[in-house]
């Protein structure tokens, strides 16, 4: 049997509610319902279910998806040894068996036939059949399978199936309002709330340019970052440029723009 | 007059007179002045030289100008350039004077004095001579080969313009816009003139790529972003020219059509041009935000001036309080004021008075010491305590100020105006309401505006591209224009006929195009499921298998059929040579080509490819014309066959600028390769270009241009002759036709040979 307790989230991770979906999500699994999130990147979709997995107890199971992954990556494989043969679960077996919390994150990115695996697992079956093992196994009652995608830059051709999506319940992220990711950024870091304010307002000078030149503004994630570089004693001015406007772009007019509402904040 | 004012004279300029020895009666006039100056500037050898070169000018017969220009001007150029220079101006005269060219001697003189006082230094002058020098050898006409007997036309227009030039640009940037004049409009007198007076669009247009500063049209973006970005706004630049208008420097503002920036800025106090435009929409971005109009009809000008101060002051400090760098930047454009700088007694002070404290609201550390003006602060900074403000509020502070400081003086008309212009903030016309609207007669001009407006309308407006000009390996800006119009309709099943007549060649194409049709399977290797054992994978997967590693499953290939991704440009040449018959036939080139062009279009109809067509002619550079005969989005229907049944040909063959353009079209195709055809029957020419190396050249460079944005062209040439020119435009990208009665079944061929 597999050992539950590695998969249990011990600490608290740090999460600020937007607003009622700790609640919301609470009741979601309290129905066992699949739950999607969606929102742009670093916005703390993967820390929100996280933390939920804390708040509940129950133990968090997470998958990068990627383009070469396989249904065979998710539902287990035979692997060959010295007597001939052996079943190694896949992760998704693994979480229906514990009955852990299952997130598979970015799922767009995997293929489509792959997501299909799925399906039997979200609707009122619960089952998962393992047709080389020849299994069909039962889902723990206290399996839950959560999904993320970031419908903002993936393309056309790469967005779930209608026949995915109206399997889930859905959360939809945003950044958090100026306020309250000041806040956290401040907590996160633990540096005052002056310099996360001015952080985040270089933030949302970014995020408004999405679209003009920007496929996605400075994340909550690359805020946090900024703020731990100039805690480790990097002038603010560096740890911004580093920190927020290099990893995001390389059009020069954009970096300038960006290097010089830096300068514009930091007096 | 002249005899009247001599009746006295002083025993040494009596002298310095003589020495002179001019008999002008103008020059008389004004000697004792000029000399008054020289005798306070110039060194006693200065003296003797001046008044030497004074008498060559004056007896070298070609009237009193010059040398009462020079007897005016030379003592101000000496204190700039030092009285060596004097030798070397002589000589540059004495040329000129040996030439046709003698009229400009005047205009050279009379601009002397300010280009002396943009270029500084002697070594820059002899620079601006010799390019003088070599611009008036190079323009001075001769016919016949009798030896210079025209002057050059553009030479007063050049001395002239020379000072704001050099305001504008560097001398090397000067040389570069005379280098471009006399290339371009060396034999042609008017135009050349046009251009050196600064009347030509290009003439204008070269200046601008050659001025120093930050260009606003290069900057767009960038301050685009900047709205955005920081401050959430949208808006539209329209420049204005800083150069023109020398008397009244125009001053940034805004309204519903765009906020007006100055084309160019200049870096100034360590603060680089961007940074500067960036701070005037800073300053613009904050009266958006923060001002609302009030009702100016009750105040005074003095309480306006007063009124547009405050305001400005505080939505700057709101700006600030956003962003705290602006303050940075705000106080390094802002000028700073002397205390006591202006005195009371003969001045007319406010604006002064009103640049202080503007200064002492923005800076902390401003230090000044008047009482006043620091109560003024302290109030200002208290009201700004309880929150934004507003328009009203401050407009109450500075009426108080200007009533606490008010002084006689201040209705004077000697102003005071150093260090008092805030060269970022604009003119504040946003702020003022009338209760009376004006009855100007520009009122009654709206009306037929939009009239005319709505004539230009219609037809699209051209489309300006560069032309490259080999002679000297640069672009001449904006060069062409291009008229895109749709093409006039004909009968749509004329083509269907001409379809109907090569029937047979069309269905043995309809055999090639469904071979080449997308059916050609493509093997997708690494597959964990697929179709057949990759043998190879699964060797190399056992052995690392039996080695003891972890073996790769994907072990499997499938297979997809590979689609086609070519969107396809027809470009032809509808130039008046395509009327001629071909020979050994009754039917035109023109004819041929449209038998030519059906099967080609019904071809690639069929194939699915995305297809336009368009015909090109052009009647010099100012009119080329673009006919749009089918776009991508159109099917190959009646609309389309008509439009190409009723093709004509006209004028001359203007390549490069028709391939810019269709170019722009399918370079927003999004497809994997894209192709040009272009079909031709002689090489690019037109009208008013004499050299003919001038059009290939420039289609070459079209060619390398499309080549660097992804697009292949190819041309069908049916010239004959055309090995000598085809290979140098398109290099090994062409195919010529020799006879041209083929073409109906070559140009489908050629088009599934090149796709294939």
């Amino acid at each position: 049997m597999t050992d539950k307790e590695q998969y249990k989230v011990h600490k608290e991770p740090f999460y600020q509610q937007q607003s009622n979906e700790v609640a919301l999500y609470t009741a979601a699994y309290n129905a066992r319902l699949p739950v999607m999130v969606k929102g742009p990147t670093g916005c703390g979709k993967s820390r929100f279910i996280e933390h939920m997995a804390w708040k509940l107890g129950k133990p968090l199971i997470t998958v990068a998806c990627n383009e070469d992954m396989t249904a065979s990556d998710l539902v287990g494989r035979y692997l060959l040894d010295a007597n001939g043969t052996r079943w190694l679960d896949g992760p998704l077996t693994i979480a229906a068996r514990i009955g852990a919390i299952c997130y598979l994150d970015e799922i767009v990115e995997a293929r489509q036939d792959t997501t299909v695996v799925i399906h039997p697992l979200t609707d009122h079956r619960r089952t998962l059949p393992l047709d080389k093992k020849g299994e069909l196994l039962e889902a723990h009652p206290d399996f839950q399978l959560v999904i993320s995608y970031n419908p903002g830059y993936q393309n056309l051709m790469k967005d779930l199936k209608q026949s995915t999506k109206q399997r889930f319940t859905a959360f939809e992220f945003d950044y958090p309002d100026a306020k309250l990711e000041t806040g956290i950024v401040a907590k996160e870091t633990g540096t005052d709330e002056e310099l996360a304010a001015k952080l985040v307002k270089i933030g949302t000078t970014a995020r408004h340019l999405k679209g003009h030149g920007l496929d996605e503004g400075i994340s909550t994630r690359l805020l946090v970052y900024a703020a731990t570089l100039i805690k480790g004693g990097v002038s603010p001015r560096d740890a911004c440029r580093m920190a927020l406007v290099r990893p995001i772009t390389d059009d020069a007019d954009i970096r300038d723009t960006l290097d010089h509402a830096i300068d514009a904040v930091f007096a | 007059m002249a005899e009247a004012r001599t009746e006295y004279e002083h025993p040494l300029m009596k002298g310095y007179r003589e020495q002179l020895g001019c008999g002008f009666p103008q020059v008389a006039h004004v000697f004792e002045d000029c000399m008054a100056e020289a005798l306070s500037s110039l060194s006693k050898e200065g003296i003797n030289a001046y008044l030497e070169y004074a008498r060559f000018l004056c007896k070298m017969g070609r009237g009193v100008e010059p040398v009462l220009i020079f007897l005016e001007e030379w003592p101000s150029i000496a204190t700039t350039l030092g009285e060596s220079a004097l030798p070397a101006f002589i000589a540059f005269i004495s040329l000129m004077n040996k030439s046709p060219n003698n009229p400009a001697i005047a205009p050279f003189l009379q601009s002397l004095a300010a280009t002396a006082r943009r270029l500084h230094s002697q070594e820059q002058m002899q620079d601006y001579m010799d390019l003088a020098l070599a611009f008036m050898t190079r323009t001075t006409g001769s016919v016949h080969g009798i030896h210079t007997t025209f002057a050059s036309p553009g030479l007063p227009d050049f001395f002239q313009q020379s000072p704001y030039l050099l305001s504008q640009i560097s001398i090397d940037g000067l040389k570069n816009w005379v280098e471009y004049g006399i290339r371009n409009y060396h034999d042609h007198p008017d135009r050349q003139r046009d251009y050196f007076s600064l009347q030509s669009a290009d003439s204008r247009a070269v200046m601008q790529r050659e001025r120093h500063g930050t260009l606003l049209v290069d900057n767009e973006r960038k301050l685009d972003l900047y709205l955005r970005g920081l401050w959430q706004k949208d808006a539209h630049f329209v420049p204005y020219s800083m150069g023109f208008d020398e008397l009244r420097k125009p001053v940034p503002y805004f309204d519903q059509l765009g906020i007006r920036l100055p084309d160019v800025y200049d870096d100034i106090h360590g603060i680089t041009g961007i940074d500067r435009y960036r701070a005037v929409l800073a300053h613009i971005v904050g009266h958006k935000r923060w001002t609302t109009a009030i009702f100016a009809d009750n105040f005074s000008p003095f309480q306006r001036m007063a009124i547009e101060f405050f305001e400005d002051s505080r939505v700057e400090a709101l700006a600030i309080r956003e962003y705290p760098g602006l303050r940075r930047l705000f106080l390094s454009l802002h000028p700073k004021p002397i205390e006591g700088a202006c005195n009371p007694e003969n001045t007319a002070c406010l604006r002064h008075r009103l640049a202080m404290l503007s200064r002492a609201l923005l800076d902390p550390n401003h230090g000044y010491k008047d009482t006043a003006l620091n109560d003024f602060v302290q109030r200002f900074h208290a009201v700004m305590q309880q929150g934004e403000s507003c328009t009203e509020e401050i407009a109450e502070l500075a009426l108080s100020y200007v009533a606490k400081t008010r002084r006689q003086s201040d209705q004077l008309a000697k102003t005071y105006f150093d260090d008092t212009e805030v060269d970022y903030r604009d003119d504040n016309r946003h702020m003022w309401r009338f209760h009376e609207e004006s009855d100007d007669e520009e009122m009654f001009d709206d009306h037929r505006k939009i009239e005319l407006e709505e004539e230009e309308l219609k037809g699209l407006p051209p489309r300006h591209y560069p032309e490259w000009d080999y002679s000297s390996q640069t672009y001449r800006p904006d060069w062409v224009s291009v008229y895109e119009a749709l093409h006039p309709k004909g009968k749509g099943s004329d083509i269907d006929k001409l379809l109907a007549k090569h029937g047979a060649l069309a269905k043995r194409l309809k055999r090639m195009l469904d071979l080449l049709k997308p059916q050609d399977k493509v093997r997708v290797r690494y597959q964990e499921e697929g179709s057949e054992l990759d043998l190879d994978v699964a060797l190399r997967s056992l052995i690392d298998f039996k080695s003891g590693a972890s073996p790769d499953p994907r072990i499997n290939m499938s297979h997809k059929t590979s689609g086609r991704d070519i969107a396809v440009m027809l470009l032809l040449d509808l130039s008046e040579s395509l009327n001629e018959k071909v020979a050994g036939s009754e039917q035109t080139i023109l004819e041929l080509s449209q038998e030519a062009v059906s099967l080609l279009a019904w071809a690639v109809d069929k194939l699915g490819d995305p297809l336009a067509i368009a015909g090109f002619h052009s009647n010099t550079r100012h009119d080329v014309r673009y006919l749009h005969i089918k776009g991508y989005s159109e099917k190959w229907d009646d609309e389309v066959k008509g439009r190409l049944a009723a093709v004509e040909a006209q004028y001359s063959t203007r390549m490069g600028a028709a391939m810019r353009h269709a170019a722009h079209y399918l370079e927003n195709q999004k497809a994997e390769k894209k192709l040009m055809l272009i079909l031709t029957d002689g090489e690019p020419a037109d009208v008013d270009t004499k050299d003919e190396r001038m059009l290939i050249e420039d289609a070459r460079r079209a060619v390398t241009e499309l080549d660097q944005k992804g697009i292949y062209t190819y041309c069908i040439n049916l010239d004959p002759k055309a090995d000598e020119y085809v290979s140098d435009i398109f290099g090994k990208q062409y195919t010529v036709i020799d006879n041209i009665q083929s073409l109906p079944e070559r140009l489908p061929q050629l088009f599934i040979a090149l796709t294939k």
